[in-house]
């Protein structure tokens, strides 16, 4: 087990610059997720953890030890891919030893240490069977019990349920999840999937264009978004443009309204970020942003109205559903924002004015 | 992601290396050797294009550069009209006794060219027995089998089956929904497979018909035995290389550096109209095979199984005539196993080398091809490029040629190794490397580079994670390829008649040379043991391919 720091580090394919002087810290024992959109450069960073990049700049460690120019098989990593490499030609068993004898390690340990990660992994079952004869999910564990029989230092995993369904998914992430507390591994999980990143994490680092957008709590990252590109990819949101003065928001539209950790922002023009569950939808006539529903989508749970707003702009709003639809098309109404919740970021949309403000 | 495309010094860094090193002394060297040879005057080591200027001032020599086009252009386009359709019938139609005929026409591409053409002058040569049936029942004298006529007719018997499995590969990619949606338009029938099917497999045919273009261009055997007057470039090769009138090696080279330079000309042509041409296909529904009724039927059987029948007569031919009894050099009456017997008691080291020679060059064929097509494929720098680049050289080099170029250069201390088997198994390994370089390549692109890292990052050294889990990945393919390669090296003959001695000659040589000298049954024993080798060697490869090469 231990901790990675990484200091400055720095990519280049060819002259082209993949990753400027990225920094980043992950705690021991912590589930840590790169999350961003292709290209972003997050499976690049996995790559260059493991040692199959190589690193153009910059130092990582794991713990004291700087592991740069560390062959990847000294690294002491267990990595999960995408498509899961498990060896067609061996069975289940001889996948999962296989680390451990190249480890030179003896029988009774080979054999003790498979079998309890076998039936951790619940695949005992399977483990005299050629992996072709395994569904993907089935699959997903042999490549996971493999990475972990080694004890490994790091855990990396790279889009590791990418290629399941939709419900082995979400089997697979309580799995991967209950598994890493039980083990107490540090592992470095990338992913492109938002709700994903979500439910696994104990940290997440929003990634775009190699460089860390964001990098906090999954709730932090969701409630408080770094920046607008953070409130756009984590979640949906709708961007008004306002402006703040003396502790008041007010809308493009006029609408000015009022709350307690808003005093210490400056007077500027602001982007603020609502997300579909913090308007509040109220009849016409009272005070608000005034609008037009122009479409309402059933979702059972939920009901999504699209709204066409006096600018022209279209927000979306969701509200829990009632037995008749509240809102039918064409109603004019007026919209409210839960205030403690909504976000206010800088004209560029590069901070948000709020961070550190409400704790 | 990509590897950084910088050059290491790591165990991958010293095969690419060495294999540079092979390639500089057993490919570049001889043929610099083989330009010096060309451009230098021997005797006053002067340059000259004197060499040059002969060839082309005398007809006598220019004229068989005009003669091999002609008749490798004709035998491309026979091939492309015979073997297109056929795969189309094949591909659309059930026919009955399809596998059959499948596997009989990769066994008469299989074997050595110049063996149908001796056939084909059993059969219908002057004194043939087609001719003879013809002029005694019906006084009518077939045209005659020499020259043009005969070199096309054995290479096209000989080539249209690599168009048929080419095209067939092609057409198995072509999604049914296609014709689908053309029927659907309006196109049918034979405007749907001119509008449609032939453009999509033009890349195919393009390829296939380079192929077939630089077999017949590089074949030395059959132009010399069925030719006569009409001198093909391979034939004034070997002539002026080894013939006893006039052996000039001089101007030998001259020759072969203009073959080598025509070649490279036509495959950059090739290559570039196909890359403008290729369509990436993914055929969710393949084309499916449908029951035909009545005439139609009758006609496409009879189409399938006539041109069948004439590519795979002059194999059974010669196998029928091995049984028969010979008197002196012509056959009588009566069969018996004497030309075997005979064969066995003079030739029977031909056949041990058969087995020898190709077997240990199959051996570093494979090494090599499956390290040389992991360093192009997963270590890309300037370096493995460079290895991949000379291994395809030998693609474009006629045999005759690599035979030329190498006898010339390893004749002298301390790179003598002419006259030996070590030359004749280097030669092989050689000319085999670029198909099954190829092909590992193919295979080595259906493995993702993750297994390999899985590997890596459980503790394996790079060495090791190759050895331990690509290979044993590859294995069924690369077994395949060198099944291939092996069928191909014991059919060879343009390398090793220019390299052979009488201890290390091979069964095509003694095929050869038995028929040059008219022992006609003893050739034809021999030619029988080459065929049976071959058949078994490609029962075997449709066992391991599990059907997969013959489409079985």
């Amino acid at each position: 087990m231990s901790n990675i720091i990484i200091k400055n580090a720095v990519k280049k394919y060819g002259n082209t610059a993949v990753i400027t002087g990225l920094n980043l810290s992950i705690r021991d024992g912590e589930l840590f997720t790169l999350l961003g959109p292709s290209g972003c450069g997050k499976t690049t960073l996995l790559r260059m953890i493991a040692g199959f990049n190589s690193i153009e700049g910059g130092d990582f460690y794991f713990g004291d030890t700087r592991i740069n120019d560390m062959d990847p098989s000294k690294r002491n990593i267990g990595m999960v891919f995408q498509n899961y490499a498990i060896f067609p030609h061996m069975t289940v068993r001889r996948n999962v030893e296989f680390g451990l004898r190249n480890r030179k390690a003896d029988k009774e340990t080979i054999k003790r240490e498979t079998d309890h990660f076998l039936k951790t992994m619940q695949i005992d079952m399977y483990a005299d069977r050629l992996p072709e004869n395994l569904s993907g999910g089935q699959q997903q564990r042999v490549a996971l019990a493999r990475a972990l029989v080694i004890k490994p230092d790091v855990l990396l995993m790279d889009e590791p349920l990418s290629n399941l369904d939709a419900k082995l998914r979400l089997e697979m992430r309580q799995a991967i999840r209950e598994i890493q507390k039980e083990v107490g591994i540090t592992t470095v999980y990338v992913t492109h999937d938002q709700e994903e990143a979500m439910s696994i994490s104990d940290t997440i680092a929003v990634m775009k264009d190699g460089t860390i957008q964001d990098i906090c709590t999954p709730r932090a990252v969701y409630q408080r978004p770094r920046n607008l590109f953070v409130a756009t990819f984590i979640g949906r949101t709708n961007i008004l443009n306002g402006k703040t003065e003396g502790g008041s928001l007010v809308f493009e539209c006029g609408y000015k309204t009022a709350f307690p950790s808003w005093k210490s922002i400056e007077k500027q023009d602001v982007k603020i970020s609502v997300r579909p569950e913090e308007f509040v939808i109220n009849p016409e006539g009272a005070e608000g942003i005034k609008g037009k529903v122009i479409d309402s989508i059933y979702l059972g749970l939920n009901t999504h109205y699209i709204i066409m707003l006096e600018n022209n702009q279209k927000v979306e709003l969701i509200q829990e559903s009632t037995m008749e639809d509240a809102f039918a098309k064409g109603t004019n109404v007026v919209l409210t924002a839960k205030n403690e919740k909504i976000n206010i970021f800088d004209k560029e949309g590069t901070g948000n004015l709020l961070r550190g403000a409400d704790e | 992601m990509k590897n950084n495309n910088r050059f290491k010094l790591d165990t991958w860094g010293w095969i690419t290396l060495i294999t540079i090193a092979f390639y500089a002394l057993f490919l570049l060297y001889p043929m610099a050797h083989l330009a010096k040879m060309a451009f230098f005057d021997s005797e006053t080591n002067s340059f000259t294009m004197g060499n040059f200027i002969k060839f082309f001032s005398k007809s006598y020599y220019s004229s068989t550069l005009l003669n091999s086009f002609k008749v490798s252009i004709a035998a491309a386009v026979t091939s492309l009209i015979v073997g297109t359709p056929l795969a189309y019938l094949f591909t659309i139609y059930k026919i009955k006794g399809k596998k059959t005929l499948q596997i009989l026409i990769i066994i008469s591409s299989m074997s050595a060219p110049f063996v149908g053409a001796y056939s084909w002058i059993l059969l219908l040569g002057r004194n043939g027995v087609i001719t003879n049936f013809l002029k005694t029942l019906f006084h009518f004298t077939p045209p005659d089998i020499y020259g043009f006529g005969g070199i096309l007719l054995v290479f096209t018997t000989q080539l249209f089956p690599l168009i048929f499995l080419y095209v067939q590969g092609a057409l198995h990619k072509v999604d049914n929904s296609l014709l689908e949606a053309s029927q659907n338009m309006g196109c049918s029938g034979a405007k749907r497979f001119f509008k449609i099917v032939l453009p999509l497999i033009t890349p195919t045919i393009l390829a296939g018909a380079l192929l077939v273009f630089m077999r017949a261009l590089a074949d030395f055997g059959t132009p010399m035995l069925i030719g006569e007057g009409f001198r093909t470039f391979p034939v004034i090769l070997y002539n002026e290389f080894v013939g006893e009138v006039s052996q000039n090696k001089g101007f030998a080279s001259a020759i072969a550096i203009i073959a080598i330079l025509i070649t490279m000309f036509i495959f950059l042509v090739q290559k570039h109209v196909s890359n403008r041409k290729s369509f990436s296909m993914n055929s969710l529904h393949p084309i499916e095979e449908k029951d035909i009724k009545g005439l139609r039927s009758v006609a496409v059987h009879a189409f399938c199984y006539i041109i069948v029948g004439i590519s795979i007569l002059p194999q059974v031919y010669v196998i029928y005539t091995s049984f028969q009894n010979t008197r002196g050099l012509i056959f009588v009456k009566g069969y018996s196993l004497n030309s075997y017997t005979r064969m066995v008691s003079k030739l029977g080291n031909s056949i041990a080398n058969t087995i020898i020679i190709p077997l240990t060059a199959l051996f570093f064929v494979v090494l090599l091809a499956v390290l040389i097509a992991y360093i192009t494929v997963r270590r890309r720098n300037a370096m493995t490029g460079l290895v991949d680049v000379l291994s395809m050289i030998p693609y474009i080099v006629p045999g005759i040629v690599i035979g030329i170029a190498m006898l010339t250069s390893f004749n002298k201390k301390p790179l003598l190794i002419s006259g030996g088997m070590l030359i004749m198994v280097i030669a092989l390994i050689i000319r085999r490397l670029p198909y099954t370089v190829r092909s590992s390549v193919a295979v080595l692109h259906l493995i993702p580079m993750s297994i390999e890292e899985a590997a890596i990052s459980l503790g394996s050294s790079k060495l090791k994670a190759f050895f331990a889990i690509t290979v044993p990945m590859m294995a069924s393919g690369i077994i395949s390829g060198a099944i291939l390669s092996w069928v191909n090296m014991i059919s060879e003959l343009s390398t090793a008649i220019i390299l052979y001695t009488v201890r290390t000659q091979t069964l095509t040589v003694a095929i050869y040379s038995q028929i040059i000298r008219g022992n006609y049954g003893v050739a034809a024993a021999l030619a029988t043991v080459l065929t049976v080798l071959t058949v078994i060697s490609l029962l075997i490869l449709n066992r391991v391919s599990k059907g997969k090469f013959t489409g079985m």
